[in-house]
């Protein structure tokens, strides 16, 4: 049974908790943008989509292969 | 002994014919090819193929090896590439390659071949027609199509020791090789998303098929080289990968696993007990975290599972050395990026979003889900996993997250379109494709290991190339640079 590795532990709770209040305000609007990059790039593909996404997968039929 | 892992890629695209009453697939692949190569087309000479020929000594009752199909279109390129028509697929197989980052570019090259087919084939098609390529190995509705690995391997090694230690390491390696896909296929349990494309399909540990009951670990015995020495090893459990990074780890840590078990180095039994549901398992769990029954009784995960043959592979590294695996260099960075690969895995998969391709279909398809609110069985995620893998530059999504800077490329875009036309110089491919490039209207048919040469005068040459490490740039560009035709080639090889 092979062991299980950890290489990193996690920091105590702690010390997480007050990591993220202090970087509280910066985080929240990396977040944000984050966020917005998301909704760009999902906005973008929505543009490039194959229409009526139903008919087209089923239309998607191989013949088997290796 | 390990022999030095020459490797290569053979992938069967996914394709229709859109607009047509009738659309046949193998017409379709065959208008790819023949708008592909432009210059004369090279036959494939099928004197040595021989794929019912098993690697266990003997061919099984009832085996059904695949059929030869002479009369279906067949190209070799001046990359050294064969580009042909398989089971109504349009398949590419690189060359052959010497390290995992030389057949990431190969592969990459063989993306940018088809997508240059699409384009060329446009004219043999009616008005209102387009053919559309996919890079990915089932069309959802349990129908899949492959994309093998081949590697050279010492034929000494015995076969049962590859069979042995290959299964665990083709279920479990899993975890980084798969290109991930919506739902379940063939029979197997329902899922929302899992991390392969293909292990659904896998139904037997060992044999010779791959078309039907397909086995963990095939046994297709067919060298392409010296048979006393060698054996290519013929991998069917893999994914088609788009991701640069999956590609360059699938490749490179399975050279060395295979290095370790020809130099007898893997000490520790890690045989799982029931692999094929195993296989599933492991698939149908993107948290990782599924446990997987070991023979010894004990239980652990793929991630576990690979960290001890992580653990083998760095101490067969200070013992043995990289040399057969792509040289110590690059054996180390698959080392590093194996060992931070199991990391990620272990505490948030997430993290290997751009690195992965089933992270990274995962992460995008979680996106919709949560904007969208979607069920998993909506159709636009099908819709968008399959266009994940479209190879039209236009509408791969793939090919929008590399724009968008969301995909960790481990090779230049200059590399990948050199090598649509040049093959690697560090294998018997290098010969190959220099032949076909300075002479194509000589060369009358090419095959993995030879080539036959018209020289003008009465008989046709052959030229065998049994030895995949000979006909490198090192080893033949002062015989081309000293050969005007082919007939003095020939001269010079049999002084």
């Amino acid at each position: 049974m092979p062991e299980r590795k950890r290489e990193q532990k996690p920091a105590p709770k702690e010390r997480v908790e007050e990591i993220a209040e202090v970087a509280a305000p910066a985080e929240t609007e990396k977040a944000e943008k984050l966020k917005g990059d998301i909704d760009d790039l999902l906005d973008e593909i929505d543009s490039v989509l194959e229409d009526n996404a139903e008919d087209f997968v089923r239309n998607y039929v191989q013949k088997g292969g290796q | 002994m390990a022999v030095p892992k020459i490797c290569g890629i053979e992938t069967e695209y996914g394709v229709a014919l859109r607009g047509a009453p009738d659309p046949n697939p193998v017409l379709a692949s065959s208008f790819l090819i023949n708008g592909y190569v432009e210059q004369r087309r090279i036959g494939w000479d099928f004197d040595d193929e021989s794929p019912g020929r098993d690697a266990r000594g003997y061919a099984r009752d009832g085996a059904q090896p695949p059929e030869i199909e002479t009369h279906l279109v067949n190209a070799v390129l001046t990359n050294g590439a064969r580009y042909y028509v398989d089971h109504a697929h349009p398949e590419y197989s690189t060359p052959e390659c010497s390290n995992a980052l030389e057949l990431v570019v190969a592969d990459k090259a063989g993306e940018r071949v088809l997508a240059r087919s699409m384009t060329a084939a446009r004219h043999l098609l009616n008005a209102g027609q387009e053919i559309v390529v996919y890079k990915n190995n089932s069309d959802g509705k349990g129908n899949s199509y492959g994309c093998h690995e081949n590697y050279l391997v010492d034929r000494t090694a015995p076969f049962a020791a590859l069979v042995r230690n290959l299964i665990p390491w083709f279920v479990t390696r899993q975890v980084f090789t798969g290109a991930g896909k919506v739902g379940r296929e063939n029979g197997a349990d329902p899922v929302d998303f899992q991390i392969s494309q293909r292990a659904d399909f896998f139904e037997e540990e060992v044999g010779l098929e791959t078309t039907l009951k397909r086995p963990i670990v095939n046994t297709r015995d067919e060298p392409h080289a010296d048979p006393q020495k060698y054996r290519r090893l013929h991998v069917i459990v893999g994914d088609a990968n788009l991701c640069e990074v999956a590609t360059f780890l699938k490749v490179g840590t399975t050279a060395i696993v295979l290095a370790m078990i020809e130099d007898g180095f893997v000490d520790k039994d890690l045989t799982i007990m029931a692999p094929v549901p195993a296989m599933r398992t492991v698939s149908h769990d993107p948290t990782c975290q599924a446990l997987v029954e070991l023979t010894d009784g004990g239980h652990c995960t793929a991630v576990e599972l690979q960290w001890e043959f992580l653990r083998l592979a760095r101490k067969y590294a200070d013992d043995v050395g990289l040399v057969a695996c792509g040289g110590e260099a690059l054996g180390g960075l698959v080392l590093d990026r194996w060992e931070a690969t199991l990391a990620a895995l272990e505490r948030d998969p997430a993290i290997l979003d751009g690195q992965l391709d089933w992270v990274t279909k995962y992460e995008l398809l979680r996106a919709y889900v949560d904007r969208d609110d979607l069920r998993w069985d909506d159709p636009k995620l099908s819709l968008l996993d399959l266009q994940y893998h479209d190879v039209r530059p236009e509408r791969s999504l793939y090919e929008r997250l590399v724009r968008a800077g969301k995909i960790e490329r481990m090779v230049t875009e200059a590399e990948v379109l050199a090598a649509m036309a040049d093959p690697p110089e560090t294998t018997r491919a290098y010969f190959r494709g220099t032949c076909l490039r300075r002479w194509p209207e000589s060369v009358v048919a090419a095959n993995w290991d030879s080539l036959i040469l018209d020289v003008g005068s009465d008989p046709l040459r052959r030229i065998p190339m049994m030895e995949p490490t000979r006909g490198t740039k090192e080893h033949v560009d002062q015989l081309f640079a000293e050969c005007a035709l082919p007939a003095d080639l020939v001269a010079r090889l049999a002084s």
